[in-house]
């Protein structure tokens, strides 16, 4: 008996064991395949692998091109889905040496992804250049070098219910007071439908703060956003913490923590409020609202600064440690710049091209897209240094502070000196 | 291997069996089957392992699996070391889930290893040259086509402009005499040379990116199978001075920081993982901002936990002697709904609670007609997250309340109910403390899990709410989500200073959780 036990426990155990190995490695997917596939597959039996790793959305547009392209230079090629922590696992597995050929993700990542030595600059021809719209280009450049294929442009903008409110507000403070009135005449019950949360949300406020005067970073002489001058706590920056203390809970209501992430959008689609901040993934809900809206950028405040909401750009990327290098240039500089190929990629997950051709095209059957586009023409591309890492929280926060009816210079202030504190400016 | 395989060696324990005076068991099918299994699953284990490990190099690790197998083959196999067929297994396992873990922990404490500081130093210097290489200002796109001249990999270049086409190899630029250019710019055949198809081309990917063809201003290098650049690294590594020249340099190697730092202080992207001696620990004692808030935290914590641990316990004991009376009807039913807490994932049951505490919009308000700001206040978050720990904590200890009162003899109460004792006075006199023989090992271990309860803050309150003039600590931070966002939000991941933390947190609960067990040996001393 206790010897059967013991057999049965110690096989329980190392079955177990043998289990544990197998998911030990989460990080690395296809740890042992795309290890095992190069050392297997010399020259002479084919032109090797090309592994691509994508987000779920990506994967099923992607498919038929890569294959494509596999099929073209006698290669085979993975794509593989990647759903949750797409950078992290990026990293972890590129040190590793278990990473892809080719990584699709967006642009502010790229500042990490180059302190880490994880992807190499990717060489476009000016024609190249010339055909991604300006702010794609820009968002992709890092330290004077183009770091990723664009293929999708994406910002919020000023979603509106024209059933209720049929004229594009001018200005922030036209907007709350349509809201206001909307709310008193019991058509709605919010004034704006912008997620701040407990924590704050800096993605979505950020048009407000910078059209109230506010700014994130100083910038060098490159360009680039410098990471040594931090200006949260300036006083253009305390002004528009004002603005959004105004905006606020304590003041015109239009704030609320108690708006989320989880129901901004879902409010505007349930016909509770007549202005939406949101980016194009909204749409899908939007539209089963089954009422009529437009999209427009967001407005300023009077006599405000433009209010520039970030843009972020999806972009293929070129990991520095694949094992088929050569080929992922290819893919990346010369294959998916393909009008073909970002059309698709459009229609599995609909955000505005990067191509300015195909955004064209596009624009004829989904007016959104231009719309959107235009309202982020003249946004700020995300920073894509390593330190804006150090701003979403505190900036967060210092936010939904204000938002409360708290100190905007305390908030202001503690912002930056938690900034500086974690950045050892 | 084979003649001491039980399987085969059967005929063999008889006579000795006869001979020897200590009894021998038989071998059953079961016992042959499982120890045949074990082997089989050790060999597959080695065998599944090797090829990856001998791919890497990783000599050290392949020495350790050939050494554990051997062991494990070795024990299985004889019929001596009985006690250590049953404590190998288990010592692996120790060594392999508890004991490796903790030392790397303690390793990466001595370390920067984070964001920046991942890979070694010949990857940085890597990184930092591929980076630095920048198109040569003016230079054409050369269309490329990789072709063969004999065995030797080399390169058909042409300029868009002038259509003109050259030879690429090792020593430099050469004419190109005879060339066919195609339409598409690309040349598709020149005298001497055989142009490789794409295919061929992309089997020889390697040696494409490998060839540098060098120029008066750089080298031209392959971008990808059909196109060339000619450009220039900024930055290029020299041995001799360990630094890196070229703009903004030189760049010298700071062994201390794992950085090329220059005169002004900057210091280059891409860094390399280095050994930081006590720098971790020492932050986390002498940082202002986690020194500085350290005492409130942690009182905090020790009340989020000793509220959580005693509210659930309390709350899952009450249900269970309720459920326990002998004429309690239906209590099948009562433990199955009560149990359902348990039962549902208790991360998306978080992310419900904190939805349901929402001021506009929550179930709570709504139901209540209230219009509190639950999560926003932090008296209320606190009792919210409390709350909320209580909803998805007190199912477990009803589940063991009710174990360890099954183990309590009814007639234990029933004798102390004659001798006159009323209800709440057996309770407190007999089952009370037997039930606390029982539980207290679990109580606290509850209380080290409910430490370093991080989903329970993270997924609810994410630390808030947050005072204004600190956006470090807020109201229901505990030590583990207070560092957390130290550690990896605001410089991205730093792996070496969270170790340090972890081995700081991990003190404090065993320090703890020392003390509460001496003093529970002592208690059992007294009841048993």
């Amino acid at each position: 008996m206790s010897k059967r036990a013991l057999g049965v426990a110690a096989f329980a155990s190392l079955a177990f064991a043998a289990t544990a190995c197998g998911g030990s490695d989460p990080a690395a997917p296809s740890a042992a395949p795309s290890g095992s596939a190069p050392a297997s597959s010399p020259a002479a039996a084919g032109g090797g692998t090309l592994v691509i790793w994508a987000d779920p959305n990506r994967v099923k547009a992607l498919k038929p091109f890569a294959d494509q392209f596999g099929t073209e230079n006698g290669v085979s090629v993975e794509v593989k889905e990647i759903s949750k922590d797409n950078q992290t696992v990026f990293l972890t597995a590129s040190q590793q040496g278990s990473g892809p050929d080719v990584m699709v993700g967006a642009h502010d990542w790229i500042g990490n992804l180059v302190q880490n030595g994880a992807i190499d600059p990717v060489n476009l021809t000016e024609e190249q250049k010339s055909s991604f719209s300006p702010i794609a280009m820009k968002a992709v450049t890092f330290d004077g070098q183009v770091y990723g294929a664009p293929y999708a442009v994406e910002n919020i903008a000023l979603i509106r219910n024209t059933d209720l409110a049929p004229d594009a507000p001018a200005s922030i403070d036209e907007m709350v007071k349509t809201g206001k009135k909307l709310k008193d005449d019991g058509k709605v019950e919010e004034i704006l439908c912008l997620p701040v949360a407990q924590k704050g949300d800096a993605f979505h406020a950020y048009p407000i703060f910078a059209s109230g005067g506010g700014a994130l970073f100083g910038t060098t002489a490159s360009g680039d956003p410098d990471p040594k001058k931090v200006l949260l706590g300036s006083e253009g920056s305390v002004k528009a913490f004002g603005k959004l203390k105004d905006l606020g809970e304590k003041g015109d209501g239009a704030l609320k923590t108690s708006i989320t992430n989880e129901n901004y959008i879902t409010s505007f689609a349930g016909k509770k409020c007549a202005f939406l901040i949101s980016g194009p993934w909204a749409m899908t809900d939007v539209k089963k609202g089954g009422f009529g809206y437009d999209i427009t950028p967001v407005p300023a405040f009077e006599g405000g600064e433009p209010a520039t909401p970030f843009v972020g750009v999806q972009s293929f990327f070129v990991a520095s440690k694949g094992k088929s290098k050569t080929l992922a240039q290819e893919f990346v500089t010369n294959y998916v710049t393909n009008k073909d190929v970002a059309k698709a990629l459009y229609e599995a997950d609909p955000r505005p091209p990067a191509l300015t051709e195909t955004l064209e095209e596009v624009k004829a059957a989904d007016p959104d897209a231009g719309k959107f586009m235009d309202a982020g023409k003249d946004g700020m591309p995300m920073p894509a240094i390593p330190e804006m890492a150090a701003i979403w929280e505190p900036f967060g926060i210092a936010e939904a502070a204000v938002v409360k009816g708290g100190d905007p210079a305390k908030a202001a202030a503690a912002a930056q000196k938690s900034i500086d504190g974690a950045l050892k400016n | 291997m084979a003649p001491d395989v039980p399987g085969t060696a059967e005929p063999a324990p008889r006579p000795r069996r006869e001979s020897s005076s200590r009894p021998r068991r038989n071998l059953t099918t079961a016992f042959v089957v499982s120890r045949i299994a074990v082997l089989a699953v050790a060999a597959a284990i080695l065998l599944y392992a090797v090829p990856p490990l001998a791919a890497a190099g990783s000599w050290f690790g392949l020495w350790v699996l050939g050494a554990a197998t051997a062991v494990i083959g070795y024990l299985y196999l004889t019929r001596r070391f009985i006690p250590a067929k049953y404590l190998v297994p288990g010592t692996l396992f120790l060594i392999a889930f508890q004991i490796f873990p903790v030392l790397y922990t303690m390793t990466t404490a001595f370390t920067n290893f984070g964001d920046g500081h991942r890979g070694d130093k010949q990857a940085a210097v890597v990184a930092i040259e591929t980076g630095s290489v920048r198109q040569a200002p003016g230079s054409p796109e050369y269309a490329l086509t990789a072709a063969l001249r004999g065995g030797e990999l080399v390169f058909l270049l042409v300029d868009p402009d002038t259509k003109q086409a050259r030879l690429g190899t090792a020593e430099g630029l050469e004419p190109l005499a005879g060339a066919q250019v195609g339409i598409t710019g690309k040349v598709l055949s020149a005298p001497g040379l055989t142009v490789l198809k794409a295919p061929e081309a992309a089997a020889r990917a390697k040696d494409i990116s490998a060839l540098s063809v060098p120029t008066p201003d750089g080298a031209i290098k392959a971008n990808g199978l059909s196109r060339a650049v000619e450009g220039k690294a900024a930055l290029v590594y020299e041995p001799a001075c360990d630094c890196v020249r070229g703009e903004g340099g030189p760049w010298t190697a700071d062994e201390g920081q794992g950085y090329f730092v220059n005169a002004a202080g900057e210091h280059l992207a891409q860094g390399w993982q280095v050994n930081v001696g006590f720098d971790n620990f020492a932050r986390v004692l002498t940082n202002p901002t986690i020194s500085g808030y350290f005492a409130g935290v942690f009182g905090w914590n020790v009340v989020f936990a000793l509220a959580s641990v005693a509210g659930t316990f309390a709350l899952g004991m009450s249900v269970a002697l309720a459920l326990h009376h002998p004429r309690m009807r239906g209590t099948k039913i009562y433990r199955i709904a009560i149990v359902l807490p348990y039962a549902m994932p208790a991360f998306a049951m978080l992310l419900i609670w904190r939805d349901m505490f929402n001021r506009d919009f929550g179930l709570i308000n709504q139901l209540f007609g209230l219009n509190v700001d639950w999560l926003g206040e932090p008296l209320t978050a606190r009792f919210a997250v409390i709350l909320v720990n209580l909803w998805l904590g007190f199912p477990y200890m009803f589940l063991v309340a009710t174990g360890a009162l099954q183990a309590i003899p009814r007639e234990l109460t029933e004798a102390a109910s004659i001798d006159g004792a009323t209800p709440w006075k057996g309770f407190r006199k007999v089952t009370l403390p037997l039930l606390l023989v029982a539980l207290t090992p679990l109580l606290i271990s509850s209380f080290a899990f409910n430490f370093n309860n991080f989903n329970a803050i993270a997924l609810t309150t994410d630390g808030g709410p947050f005072p204004a003039e600190n956006p470090q600590v807020g109201a229901t931070d505990l030590l583990i989500t207070y560092t957390f966002r130290l550690a990896f939000g605001a410089g991205g991941a730093q792996f070496g200073f969270a170790a340090a933390v972890s081995v700081f947190i991990f003190a404090i609960v065993a320090v703890i959780s020392a003390t509460a067990f001496r003093r529970t040996r002592k208690q059992e001393e007294v009841y048993a």
